[in-house]
């Protein structure tokens, strides 16, 4: 198998996008947050295949680091289960933030615990995505969700 | 080959929808994913060698380790892998360290057969080029 896979190693804040052509101005910009390289890889793509720009972050910590950076994010699609910062801990800090408040947070997940879907909704999350996602789900998802 | 894969339920649905995510943009998508996988499940493989070795034994971490495992799986479409770390966790849950050593004797065995399959088959890809990628191959 090919050698040079993505390089989105741990611990690195990578811009998807800068490895696609030159998108146009309107094109919106999503973060993607999972500290798996594989889940990071597929949303990803799954995004990008959309005609999103993506930018994936392994980590909430380094999603609230580039939020603080870039203000152009159009929304967040976050793992749930993550060290550190879980995906509910990164949306509270979000919709507890005046700066960040408005920006649609999801939320995915490999599990189907209802307590788990009803916190984060009830927190704020647009919608809860079961792994492994879809491409069909994130259409709909952003269809409805960055009209 | 690729129907085999899926025929022998190495591979579900989830591989082809990696695959139709591949493009002009990103030609290789699917191989760079597995590429990942690959170097991901390896290390969880390893952790959970060792993890096993331990006394006493951490059940709670085993499943979660194996919960990785499992996830990572899915997102490729490894169905075989997939099912084999559902039953390990099972094995976790009943606190059971003889089936989780079974178990996961034949994870391993899975890991290493879908490598070398898939490894087979991105190799003939590169070799017959375009025009088996742009075959899809009935399920």
């Amino acid at each position: 198998m090919s050698s040079s896979s993505s390089s989105m190693s741990s611990g690195q804040v990578e811009d998807v996008a800068e490895a696609a052509p030159a998108a146009p101005p309107q094109q919106r910009l999503v973060l993607a947050v999972d500290d798996s390289s594989v889940d990071r890889a597929v949303i990803a793509g799954i995004l990008r295949s959309s005609k999103f720009q993506v930018t994936a972050v392994d980590s909430g910590k380094r999603a609230l680091e580039l939020l603080d950076l870039k203000k152009n994010v159009s929304m967040i699609i976050t793992d749930y289960w993550m060290p550190e910062m879980t995906g509910y801990e990164l949306l509270k800090a979000i919709k507890e933030s005046s700066e960040l408040k408005e920006i649609p947070v999801v939320i995915m997940s490999s599990e189907n615990v209802p307590n788990r879907i009803t916190m984060c909704l009830e927190e704020g999350a647009e919608d809860f995505l079961l792994k492994p996602v879809q491409p069909c789900d994130v259409s709909r998802l952003c269809s409805r969700v960055l009209k | 080959m690729k129907k085999s894969l899926f025929d022998q339920g190495y591979l579900d649905e989830q591989f082809y929808q990696l695959e139709e995510l591949q493009d002009e943009v990103s030609p290789n998508f699917v191989e760079e994913v597995v590429t990942l996988f690959f170097r991901d499940s390896t290390r969880l493989v390893t952790n959970i060698d060792q993890a096993l070795e331990k006394r006493p034994q951490d059940f709670r971490k085993l499943d979660a380790c194996m919960h990785q495992l499992k996830v990572s799986a899915s997102s490729i479409g490894a169905a075989k892998m997939k099912n084999e770390c559902t039953s390990f966790k099972e094995f976790c849950g009943k606190e059971s360290l003889e089936g989780c050593i079974r178990s996961f004797q034949k994870l391993k065995k899975e890991h290493s057969t879908l490598r070398t399959k898939l490894e087979n088959y991105f190799q003939l890809l590169r070799q017959v080029g375009p025009v088996e990628k742009a075959v899809r191959s009935g399920k």
